[in-house]
């Protein structure tokens, strides 16, 4: 283990490590405290300029209420889980087809096709915007969930398939090549044999294509206007100007708006770091 | 007679489709996933290079003005400031950013260790990179805020005066780029924990008897297993870097006086914006930011090839 096990090294050491790890994580994580303890101050607070004390008395459920009942954010939290649930499904669902064709079938254009889908991933948004914008009307799908998800899926699916191809490659091959000399057709190869086999990648996939469409924002703003259809990360941006400079509020919003992807994280924390490092790193 | 000789094709044609099985089914497997990459990403690329020659509002009819857009841009004719400030940053950015990898490294680092709760420690350390690059610009522009944020706390105590780093010209883009390393840098310490996990252990035995240490040991036998690491980190964070637009947008809207754009931004800016619709403008924008990131596409599919040839 790199470097030296803290537990071989001196008791002085040991001790100054497990008093620095505290300090460390709470500087680390002071922006955020920030917020969070901003959240459960009351208004008067601000405008006695008491920003750093202890709250005056704690207002958390005031504030956190006035965000749940008196603005638009549950409808922007719903329509946050109506964009980010298909374009999950929908694009593990695409990736796992693909994925299982480039990573099982040997023919000439295997690569090409293979490094379409990478390069495609890594384009900048701003050269898909006009034209992507643009279809969207045309399908009258502008100002619309379904628009959004549907962009979502297509794009997300360059990702997906380079991650499930990768893990494909490192199954066994010898449990493909046995079921075809048993004439099992390729469909019920795909089906029975090969997708139970896939179940860490696609919980993998799922947790990531969830947080990247949750925290997505550059779409949300080109595809879609107002709170019919607007997801969270677009949605905090009219909250915030509807209570301008109501820095209690704002504070509560935000948490709210990033807890969903925090709490999947927290719950499959090992499918999504499996997910993160593209299995590459074992 | 009419029935058997139905019977007798339909026979023939599943024969034909179960003796050609394994060449259509990939392209079976393949054709919902292949038509819709096409239609949303690579079609549009093409597009946008299209129209990067048109002048259009984005309702009227386009009219083809062949280059000039890109001569616009490179004589600056139309904003004054925009293209090259926004190249320039574009630069800083890809530069700064790159900070992350050996901060992800020390904070891994850090942390390779097994006290009790340090799994607790490590996913706490990850959080920036989990909650949306919106609320990360939010919490840093109150951070930075000049009458209340902890920034200007934390000077006043060792008797710095206050400092508006988001409206200042100088400073705006270095404090944008602070906010994105913060969750970049969760990131990376990710990957390299990960990878740390792999290092071979006898490997890292050898290295002690062989009287390796410290930094030493690090460059010469570490670093080298972390290898994979290294080049995922290095993707990611190339093209979070060319990508930056979310906290641009939350922090500053490219401000003040245009300072902290970059071409992501100012190509969105000139699109879509009170700015006007300039449709063909904001393409050819687009088109030198995709340029730019093709070189780094290139690169990185090239690494790829090498890798699947050795297999």
């Amino acid at each position: 283990m790199f470097p030296t096990p803290i537990e071989k090294q001196s008791r002085a050491a040991q001790l100054t490590y497990q008093s620095l790890l505290p300090i460390a994580l709470l500087m680390w994580l002071a922006p955020l405290l920030a917020v969070a303890l901003f959240s459960i101050k009351p208004d008067a607070d601000f405008t006695n300029a008491n920003y750093w004390g202890l709250p005056s008395s704690f207002e958390g459920l005031t504030n956190y209420g006035k965000v749940f009942f008196e603005s638009d954010m549950p409808r922007y939290l719903l329509n946050s889980v109506l964009i980010t649930v298909p374009t999950v499904i929908g694009a593990v669902a695409l990736s796992t087809m693909t994925g299982f064709a480039l990573g099982v079938y040997k023919f000439r254009a295997n690569l090409w096709i293979f490094f379409m889908f990478v390069a495609g991933n890594f384009v900048p948004f701003q050269i898909l915007m006009v034209p992507v914008r643009d279809l969207t009307l045309e399908l009258g799908l502008y100002n619309t969930k379904t628009g959004l998800v549907l962009f979502h899926i297509a794009f997300q699916t360059g990702f997906c398939t380079l991650f499930m191809r990768n893990f494909i490659r490192a199954l066994p091959f010898e449990l493909i090549e046995a079921a075809r000399v048993e004439g099992v057709s390729e469909w019920r190869i795909f089906w029975y044999v090969v997708l139970p086999l896939m179940k860490p990648a696609l919980a993998a996939l799922a947790v990531l294509i969830f947080t990247f469409i949750w925290n997505d924002y550059f779409w949300a703003v080109v595809l879609t206007q107002g709170s019919e259809s607007q997801p969270v990360t677009a949605g905090i941006t009219s909250f915030n100007a509807q209570y301008r400079a109501a820095y209690h509020l704002m504070s509560a919003g935000s948490i709210v708006a990033a807890l969903p992807p925090v709490a999947m994280f927290f719950l499959m924390q090992k499918h999504f770091i499996a997910g993160l490092t593209l299995g590459a790193v074992k | 007679m009419a029935d058997t000789a139905a019977l007798q094709t339909s026979v023939d044609t599943r024969s034909w489709f179960h003796r050609n099985q394994q060449r259509i089914a990939p392209w079976l497997f393949l054709a919902p996933g292949i038509l819709f990459f096409l239609v949303y990403v690579i079609f549009p690329v093409f597009q946008s290079f299209n129209l990067s020659l048109y002048e259009w509002d984005g309702l009227g009819t386009k009219e083809y003005v062949g280059l000039r857009n890109y001569e616009d841009l490179y004589w600056e004719f139309v904003d004054r400031d925009a293209f090259y400030v926004s190249l320039k940053n574009n630069l800083i950015w890809l530069l700064l950013y790159l900070l992350a990898i050996p901060a992800g490294l020390m904070i891994a680092l850090f942390l390779n260790q097994t006290v009790t709760g340090i799994r607790l420690y490590k996913s706490l350390f990850f959080f920036p990179f989990v909650i949306s690059q919106v609320v990360v610009g939010l919490v840093f522009s109150w951070l930075y805020d000049p009458t209340f944020g902890l920034l200007n706390v934390m000077l006043g105590w060792v008797g710095l005066g206050p400092i508006n780093v988001l409206g200042n010209e100088n400073l705006v883009t270095y404090g944008i780029i602070a906010a994105g390393l913060w969750p970049q840098t969760a990131y990376c310490m990710i990957l390299y924990l990960t990878g740390l996990n792999a290092v071979d252990p006898e490997q890292i035995e050898a290295g002690r008897l062989d009287g390796a240490k410290g930094m030493r040991m690090l460059w010469h036998v570490v670093l080298p297993q972390l290898k994979p690491a290294t080049f995922i980190a290095f993707v990611v964070t190339i093209i979070g870097a060319l990508r930056s637009f979310d906290l641009i947008s939350i922090m500053t809207q490219g401000g003040p006086f245009g300072s902290s754009r970059v071409l992501a931004y100012y190509m969105f800016e000139v699109a879509l914006s009170e700015y006007g619709f300039r449709m063909g403008y904001g393409a050819a924008i687009a088109v030198v930011l995709f340029l730019i990131m093709l070189c780094f596409i290139a690169y990185f599919l090239w690494s790829m090839y090498q890798e699947e040839k050795g297999r």
